[in-house]
């Protein structure tokens, strides 16, 4: 499988007065296109700072990404992003919320097929109805459910998902992942997704790269070869707990608190 | 549907004030030259009210206008400070310092450089009074923008005007809205200084001062109150504005 983008051997380091501090040390990660990569690493280790080379934001000191077997230079149309915070805007209803991208992406695109895209992905994630509400008049999962309709309404090749499920109640949080597997299976995405869970990762990577503290490193990838849609049930399989038992030990290596 | 309770009870507050007054006067037995009541005010305004009209209408227009111009230099203040980290870091203190300076010395000061320039002098006295909140919320507005909303677009290869026009400027419009109401009562009191100050003037503070020599307590206050009214007028049309501009912000607030 061709892979739909190329982390290699990435290092950053940000300008500060005291001097460089490096973020990322020849990081890579690979990605087939159409699959998963969730990425989990200790808190601080410059997992915002790779969503932010990927989209490109920002430019790596040395080594490359890759996009669709071109050097990402500079920001393109086919990138999509979902935050933790949903960053809808209220003066929008939701319907045109998500429709935002379209107009910068296909300003031409005719309105009324702008919408029909919108009202489709709305529907797929269970928002139908709720096209002309604001986003305030929604509950936090619904506005993160807008926010990913957001990000996906001009099939962009990846998307980049920074946390986008971690404010949210566990509940919530199980509901949105089922959502993703659903969205997977009736338009297939490339993703990327940052994540602090371990359970999430595993449910819907289908691979997980443990990045080291910082400066960041790929500690350790594990391949997940389990097509979806996946049963919530496999969270409570024999192997997921084994594969959660493995990413616990890799994350307390990049923490420093057991040796490798 | 028009919601009468919102219209009947600051009217009963405003009754309900004026009685009050009234009754103080009347039983502190204060004569009209220490202390005028509600009931001496409506002859005080018929026996002017040709110039209350002129002069209200002054007043009016120049404060309207001064605020315009605060409101446009203002908000491109604040941009150009909420935009560059550098501007913001150079222009603050001059701000600070400016508004800082009692505008009731500056009034002799345009007077001299502007003789006789009435209807500038007060246009600019209420400019320079109440452009400083606007640029402070434009710039406070425009630099909190949460680094997200700009990257959504920007990750599409959207240009800074783009971001600017479709996110930064009407997420900054709630705080605009806010500052535009402080800006205009102070606008107010910017056009009433030079009114008031310089002599020869026109406009409702100019009817207040030639009321005070000759000690017409009555038409003092009946002024006062006249001042009182523009003031609401005014603060409730930019009420208006808010709702058509920024109604989102408005109905999100209950």
């Amino acid at each position: 499988m061709e892979n739909l983008i190329e982390i290699k051997g990435v290092t950053h380091a940000y300008k500060t007065k005291s001097g460089p501090f490096p973020v990322l040390n020849n990081l890579n990660i690979a990605i087939p296109q159409n699959s998963f990569c969730a990425v989990v690493g200790p808190s601080g280790c410059g997992k915002s700072t790779l969503t932010r080379l990927i989209a490109g934001l920002m430019f790596p000191d040395q080594g490359e990404v890759w996009l669709h077997g071109e050097l990402v230079k500079s920001p393109r149309k086919t990138v999509g992003m979902a935050f933790q915070n949903p960053v809808l805007l209220e003066w929008r209803t939701i319907l045109q919320n998500v429709i935002l991208p379209l107009e910068i992406v296909a300003p031409t695109m005719p309105k009324a097929q702008k919408e029909a895209r919108a009202k489709e992905l709305l529907a797929m994630v269970g928002l139908e109805g709720f096209e002309n509400k604001r986003p305030s008049e929604l509950s936090g999962g619904m506005r993160q459910r807008a926010s990913l309709c957001r990000a996906l309404v001009h099939k962009p090749d990846i998307i980049i998902l920074d946390e986008p499920f971690g404010a949210l109640d566990a509940f919530t949080r199980e509901d949105l992942w089922q959502t993703m597997h659903q969205l997977r299976a009736k338009e297939p995405f490339t993703a990327l997704l940052i994540t602090h869970d371990l359970r999430e990762s595993v449910y819907l990577g289908d691979q997980v790269v443990v990045l080291s503290g910082r400066p960041a490193t790929t500690q350790y990838v594990m391949k997940i070869d389990m097509p979806g849609p996946r049963p919530l049930e496999m969270l409570y399989d024999p192997d997921t707990v084994e594969r959660l038992a493995v990413l616990r030990r890799e994350i307390q290596i990049a923490q420093g608190r057991v040796e490798a | 549907m028009i919601d009468w309770k919102k219209i009947l009870i600051p009217i009963a507050a405003i009754v309900v004030l004026l009685l009050l007054w009234e009754a103080l006067v009347w039983v502190m037995g204060w004569p009209d030259y220490k202390m005028a009541s509600p009931s001496d005010l409506w002859p005080a305004f018929q026996r002017y009210q040709n110039l209350f009209w002129l002069y209200g209408w002054q007043t009016l227009w120049r404060t309207v206008v001064g605020l315009g111009v605060a409101v446009v230099f203002g908000t491109l203040l604040g941009m150009v400070m909420g935009l560059s980290k550098t501007m913001n870091d150079a222009l603050y203190p001059l701000l600070v310092g400016f508004n800082a300076i009692p505008k009731a010395t500056v009034v002799p000061v345009i007077a001299l450089m502007f003789v006789g320039q009435h209807d500038f002098n007060t246009v600019l006295m209420a400019f320079m009074i109440s452009f400083f909140p606007i640029a402070v919320s434009v710039a406070i507005g425009l630099s909190t923008l949460e680094p997200e909303y700009r990257d959504i677009l920007r990750s599409l290869g959207a240009s800074r005007m783009t971001v600017f026009w479709k996110i930064a400027l009407p997420k900054t419009l709630p705080e605009f809205f806010g500052a535009l109401k402080v800006a205009v009562t102070l606008a107010f009191i910017g056009t009433n200084l030079v009114e008031i100050i310089t002599p020869h003037g026109r406009g409702l503070g100019h009817l207040f001062q030639s009321a005070q020599t000759r000690s017409d307590f009555p038409l003092m206050f009946a002024v006062l109150l006249a001042l009182a009214a523009l003031g609401i007028v005014l603060y409730y049309a930019v009420v208006a504005l808010e709702y058509v501009f920024a109604g989102w912000a408005v109905r999100t607030a209950h």
